[in-house]
């Protein structure tokens, strides 16, 4: 865990640079109407760490995911991924590029099977081209190869029994793992993880967070919307605090937990005083 | 009440060449509806160019075959045309575009202003005399047992279609039970989902808009031959509806639904016809009902049926129950 200690060593500034950056934000705005949802100056993200980001409801974590994923679009700035940058580049591009993001609400895809879910996922089948659908004996190979990494990622994942049951009729919990495990098929390079314990009960809450470590250790860089401090003080390698669309600090977990201007940004700047 | 002759004529129409030509739209409408999830309530439209694309290529002096190719290229190029600045919204504009351009171009082909190309209301004949040359039946005797019978014409042409239903089933077999047809089984389900794995899910809309299209394009210059005729009020609203009872009759994202949805609508559609007009003719509804309201009756026989089926069997006949319960 070399990254982990490299990370610790960077000055907890909001906008600090990192020595090996996975994603770089440059002036990303979006506005809605008069609200200036997102404006971030400068923001890096550590490669091979867990990154949480954390702030306030309607600080603008989620619009800035939406932003850098392709799926909404921002009013200006520029931002890359391993250099390459991805401003005007399609959500479904940015996956392919090694950007994968999950979503708040988890959108299994109900009707397909555990296994379709994954299988979908994987990238490169020559049977998804209407030319190659045609021809069976083309993409049956590379359909078996997807179908032993699934199955590794299932029986990490503890789905391997559901592999054949709809998705649909997965508990919430296994629905996250399902979500996670799918976007591993697509092999990224950083992974997007908007509030993946929402809604999950307590127990299963520690196996994710397993899941979430477990994907660094293996090489990954996560980033994950958080509001949990103590799962964030739990697993977190930096954290970084939005709050009215700003980056308003960063840092490793304890020097957060202590900050004077997050405590502010969550509980307003003139809590104890009685009005 | 003569049931067992309004029987014999229900089960010649649930197989006849008219039932097959549906089958094959109903088909391509399943791939966009039942499969991809796109609400194309302008099917009709598609059989619409498909038809005229083919007989004004003959009546202009091309041969059956290059129209039936021009047919083809119509309804594909039509998908294009209406996915292309819809595809990217919400499922909704999709819906509103293609039920007007359907209607739009019915209007066109009869407007006066299109007539040299048409022949406005009247429409274009004789058009697929090189298909009906092919014919090794002989035209005029009937193949069958006793009342149950078809003109060797009828049957050539039923031979034909039959067999298309067939190719186009196996076609889109091959397509759905392929990484093609997993990806867009799942834009049905949750296109942001597919986006974010990956997946250019406009490119695959457009796709099954333009191969569903080609495929009504296919049953409406069916439709056409079968008549050897083209004339605009074959291509009613009503029969995008038609197609739809169809789909979800037999069972919406299922392969071989729209085939039976075809065969079991032409079925109840042509047995309450003659139910209602043989009881008519007997003077069983007296004044309240006339020889017009019928028909009508007839409609709205059709619609509590269906109304049943929802009740009883929403995911219609070939459905899955489980899948069809499964929660989001």
């Amino acid at each position: 865990m070399t990254d982990n200690r490299t990370i610790r060593s960077v000055a907890p500034e909001p906008g600090v640079a990192k020595p090996d950056p996975v994603l770089v934000v440059d002036h990303v705005k979006r506005s809605f109407g008069g609200l200036q949802a997102v404006d971030v100056e400068h923001l890096e993200v550590q490669r091979h760490t867990v990154t949480s980001l954390i702030g306030p409801n309607g600080a603008g974590k989620t619009t800035l995911f939406n932003l850098l994923t392709g799926f909404d679009k921002p009013d200006s700035g520029s931002w890359q991924l391993d250099g390459g940058t991805l401003v005007g580049v399609p959500a479904f591009r940015v996956a392919r590029r090694g950007m994968v993001r999950t979503f708040q609400l988890t959108r299994s895809l109900s009707r397909l099977t555990v296994m379709e879910n994954l299988l979908l996922a994987a990238k490169g089948n020559p049977g998804e081209s209407f030319v190659g659908a045609l021809t069976r004996w083309r993409w049956q190979g590379p359909e078996m190869a997807n179908e032993e990494r699934a199955t590794v990622l299932l029986q990490r994942y503890g789905l391997r029994d559901m592999a054949n049951e709809y998705a649909g009729s997965l508990s919430g919990g296994q629905r996250k793992l399902l979500e996670m495990a799918r976007a591993l098929m697509v092999e990224p390079e950083l992974i997007m993880l908007d509030e993946p314990m929402a809604g999950v009960n307590p127990a299963l809450t520690q196996s994710l967070l397993k899941h979430i470590t477990g994907l660094r250790d293996r090489g990954k860089t996560v980033v994950f919307i958080e509001h949990d401090m103590d799962v964030i003080q739990e697993i977190s390698d930096w954290v970084v605090v939005m709050s009215q669309g700003q980056v308003i600090a960063e840092g490793p977990p304890g020097h957060i937990a202590a900050n004077q201007v997050v405590i502010d940004a969550y509980l307003g700047a003139h809590h104890g005083e009685v009005p | 009440m003569d049931i067992g002759g309004i029987l014999i004529d229900a089960l010649r129409a649930s197989i006849g060449p008219v039932a097959a030509a549906y089958a094959v739209s109903a088909i391509g409408l399943n791939l966009q509806f039942g499969y991809t999830g796109l609400l194309n309530f302008g099917h009709v439209g598609f059989m619409l160019v498909g038809a005229y694309g083919m007989a004004i290529t003959v009546d202009l002096g091309g041969s059956l075959w290059l129209g039936i190719l021009v047919g083809i290229l119509a309804s594909v190029v039509l998908g294009l045309i209406l996915g292309v600045p819809t595809l990217r919204l919400r499922a909704d504009y999709l819906a509103i575009v293609t039920i007007s351009a359907a209607e739009m171009l019915r209007l066109i082909v009869r407007s006066s202003w299109a007539d040299p190309f048409t022949s406005s209301v009247f429409g274009i004949q004789q058009f697929a005399g090189a298909f009906f040359d092919l014919n090794p039946f002989d035209p005029g005797s009937p193949y069958g047992f006793g009342d149950f019978a078809f003109r060797g014409r009828q049957l050539w042409v039923m031979v034909v279609a039959w067999a298309i239903v067939g190719l186009a089933v196996l076609f889109t077999a091959l397509l759905i039970k392929s990484p093609w047809g997993r990806i867009i089984r799942a834009i049905r389900e949750d296109e942001d989902a597919v986006r974010s794995l990956g997946k250019n899910v406009f490119g695959y809309k457009l796709q099954s808009l333009m191969i569903g299209g080609a495929l009504g394009g296919i049953g409406g210059m069916m439709l056409a031959i079968e008549q050897q005729n083209v004339f605009p009020n074959a291509f009613l609203p009503r029969v995008t509806f038609f197609l739809y009872v169809m789909v979800i009759l037999g069972g919406a994202g299922t392969i071989l639904g729209p085939v039976l949805g075809a065969i079991v609508f032409q079925f109840l559609f042509f047995f309450f016809d003659g139910v209602m007009v043989q009881a008519q003719a007997a003077g069983w509804f007296g004044e309240a009902i006339d020889a017009t309201d019928a028909a009508q009756v007839k409609l709205m026989l059709v619609g509590i049926g269906l109304m049943a089926l929802m009740a009883f069997r929403p995911q219609g006949i070939l459905g899955n129950r489980e899948e069809m319960l499964v929660g989001d």
